[in-house]
């Protein structure tokens, strides 16, 4: 695995703890979002960096007073076509305020990766080769019209409010 | 029409260049056919029983004659020189090769065409009435709101990859001739009472396996919402949608397993909630985009065209063609004309390269320059003075296009089939082909009347069986293609699916038992007036079951 975060190559601090692990040592661990729920407890009070992973399919609504507790949410692709995870970065940022990292984790591929990074992503773990390979060339188009005004930094352009246009 | 401007432009040409990309590293082998099978479904490309298949973005059914001879060079080209228009106003090329299917699209690109989002699960082509900017009954033109769906769709990074794909159709006049009702989102443009315009919202709508009526969400959404409260469904749809299970995965399902009411809740709260991302249209962008779509410039016409009076009387193919192919429209001494892309013994929907060319030159002449598709999978020359009908008839005569059949019997929609289709359990073409000519350019045809026969090769409905006033559906029994029958579906405002008969019919006995259901309606209907459909809803299933089953040759039909 390889970790690609605000259009660079870079090393991971963080460690995702997996189902059955010992009680995780304090802080830059992500957590699966059962663990934070059976174990908040355990850091309440503490100031230790939380990253909390949530698979597709969980109502984030429910976590609304959490969400500002993490610095990491790692959201999960079980396969490059179930898109939810698509509205659920979306709503991170727009409904809840979210400003931490989001990254991407799963079956994450090359052709997603710009439109990711439109709805809220700013990391990505990568595990196909052909992907890293992509990045690290820098072989592979980049598009840059938009018929949606989105999260990245783009120009209105013209008249019609939902273009924009990157350089 | 809409015109490209740099930026429409601009954004085609960025994805004609990915996918040339794509197409060179398959073909390298770089990446395998699974790798690819994503890519190229972003921009329409089927792998199909026998070859590729290329289908081609119509938006909303409407090309200017430019287009229409782009779309015959690509069939003359690259394709076996014909091509087929579909149930989703789109156009299919049946035998391109890969290699060759950059150049299409560059070629199309330069004409203001695309195949992007004709296929995958994200939003497809939006379409609209086919009469949308001409008919008569409309309140307004629909087309406006498609395109700019069209545009704001077009690969939206948050909804490029639903559970499943997504269906939308906009109608501007009280009579649907958009079958919205069977759309996954279908608007309905209605005047409300304070006398402002806006869209009916209808949700839920589908035809495939599991056929559904769409129910009504918003009685009225103001225009400047479009967009937000189109956002707000897909979230909806896109977050709460079933991925577990391919033919639950429509809306459809959800709104089914929700209820329409929950439904409701869900996508008002989302729209209400949606803040600082509510994407508002201001109405000064709304008109700019109009006037893209302003009703030409029309000299002052008679209502009545002394010149087809004249001829009526020692033409009656002109008369027939008249009474059954021409419309009304909105201005007088105008009229909407339907080139019917049955003959008798077709194959429908399909013409030839010469056959587009020539329809591009009398649009050129006589239509404004304008051509629509229906969802019918005829063709339609919009703006045709009625002085000039007897011209653009003789022309259609030369093309053998001028078929007196538009709405009748014989305009029968078909699916490809197992003629060429991957997932058909059963042959459509020959079915349509057999009843077609079963009924022929007759008057017993012209005598039947309204009749909306509607052919499927499979359950997922390509040929919207489930809303023909007469619906084939052709399935596989123990290696054996098999025909059920459904009779009084309708996909207009009076949207009904249909009833199924009873047990199937073998491929031989099925032209039998469609003439035996309209023999029965000619019997019993009261009056030339009724149609079948309505024939139908008066009379229930009984008689036309007790003639398909009960009489005592049944055995022979």
């Amino acid at each position: 695995m390889t970790f690609f975060k605000n259009g660079a190559f870079v090393e991971d601090n963080w460690r995702h703890i997996e189902e059955g692990e010992d009680a995780p040592p304090a802080g830059h661990v992500i957590l699966p979002l059962d663990w934070w729920k059976a174990e908040r407890a355990v850091y309440e009070g503490s100031n230790a960096p939380l990253g909390v992973k949530i698979e597709p399919g969980t109502d984030i609504s429910e976590y609304a007073e959490d969400i500002s507790r993490f610095s990491v949410i790692a959201l999960v692709f079980p396969k490059y076509n179930d898109g939810r995870a698509f509205s659920t970065a979306q709503l991170l940022r727009t409904r809840y305020g979210f400003t931490g990292e989001i990254r991407a984790v799963g079956e994450v591929l090359i052709d997603q990766i710009a439109m990711m990074e439109r709805c809220g992503f700013d990391a990505f773990e990568i595990n196909n080769a052909p992907t890293e390979k992509a990045l690290r060339t820098g072989a592979y188009t980049r598009f840059t019209h938009f018929y949606q005004p989105a999260l990245t930094k783009e120009a209105p352009a013209g008249t019609r409010p939902w273009l924009r246009k990157s350089s | 029409m809409y015109r490209y401007d740099e930026f429409d432009a601009g954004f085609v040409a960025e994805r004609v260049a990915q996918f040339r990309d794509q197409v060179a590293r398959r073909l390298s082998g770089d990446i395998t056919e699974e790798q690819f099978r994503p890519h190229r479904l972003m921009n329409g490309l089927y792998l199909q029983l026998h070859a590729y298949m290329l289908r081609v973005a119509v938006p909303y059914g409407t090309l200017s004659g430019k287009q229409m001879h782009m779309l015959a060079h690509v069939a003359r080209k690259y394709d076996r020189g014909y091509g087929h228009f579909t149930t989703r106003q789109n156009i299919q090329y049946n035998w391109p090769t890969l290699k060759d299917t950059p150049d299409i699209l560059a070629d199309l690109a330069t004409v203001e065409m695309h195949a992007i989002q004709t296929s995958g699960n994200c939003i497809r082509n939006v379409t609209a009435d086919h009469f949308a900017g001409a008919a008569a009954d409309e309140i307004e033109d629909p087309r406006p709101y498609a395109e700019i769906l069209r545009q704001w769709s077009s690969v939206h990074p948050e909804f490029t990859f639903l559970p499943r794909k997504f269906k939308i159709a906009v109608t501007g006049a009280p009579k649907d001739r958009a079958a919205i009702q069977v759309h996954d989102i279908g608007y309905h443009i209605v005047r409300n009472e304070q006398g402002e315009m806006g869209f009916a919202v209808y949700v839920g709508g589908g035809q495939g396996r599991t056929p559904m009526i769409a129910r009504k969400l918003r009685d009225f959404l103001p225009k400047k919402d479009l967009l937000a409260y189109t956002q707000a469904v897909m979230r909806v749809y896109n977050l709460e949608g079933r991925r577990d299970n391919k033919y639950k995965a429509r809306i459809k399902i959800l709104v089914h397993e929700m209820g329409p009411e929950e439904m409701r809740v869900a996508v008002e709260a989302e729209f209400a909630a949606l803040g600082s991302e509510t994407l508002s249209l201001p109405q000064a962008e709304i008109e700019r985009i109009q006037t893209y779509f302003a009703l030409p410039a029309f000299a002052d016409k008679p209502e009545k065209s002394a010149k087809i009076e004249a001829r009526r009387q020692t033409d009656p193919q002109l008369a027939a063609f008249i009474a059954t192919n021409v419309a009304p429209h909105k201005r007088a001494g105008y009229g909407i004309v339907t080139i019917s892309l049955k003959p008798i013994g077709g194959i429908p929907g399909d013409a030839t390269a010469d056959q587009m060319d020539a329809v591009a030159e009398l649009a050129k002449t006589y239509s404004q320059d304008e051509i629509r598709v229906s969802h019918e999978q005829n063709l339609v020359l919009p703006h045709v003075a009625l002085d000039d009908i007897p011209a653009v008839y003789d022309e259609l005569v030369r093309q053998k296009l001028a078929t007196a059949n538009a709405g009748l019997i014989t305009d029968i929609i078909a699916c490809p089939g197992m003629d060429y289709c991957a997932l058909a359990t059963a042959r459509s073409i020959p079915i349509a082909q057999s009843i077609s000519e079963r009924f022929g350019e007759t008057k017993r045809s012209a005598d039947i009347g309204e009749l909306k026969i509607k052919i499927s090769g499979c359950i997922n409905a390509c040929g919207h069986h489930h809303v023909g006033h007469i619906g084939i559906l052709g399935l596989e029994r123990k290696g054996v293609e098999t025909y059920q029958i459904t009779l009084g579906g309708s996909g207009d405002e009076t949207c009904s699916i249909g009833d199924i008969t009873g047990p199937g019919f073998s491929t031989d006995q099925v032209t039998d038992a469609v003439e035996t259901i309209v023999e029965t309606y000619m019997t019993l209907r009261t009056s030339k007036d009724e149609n079948f459909l309505a024939a139908y809803r008066r009379l229930g299933m009984k008689p036309f079951k007790q003639a398909l089953y009960e009489r005592d040759t049944g055995a022979s039909i």
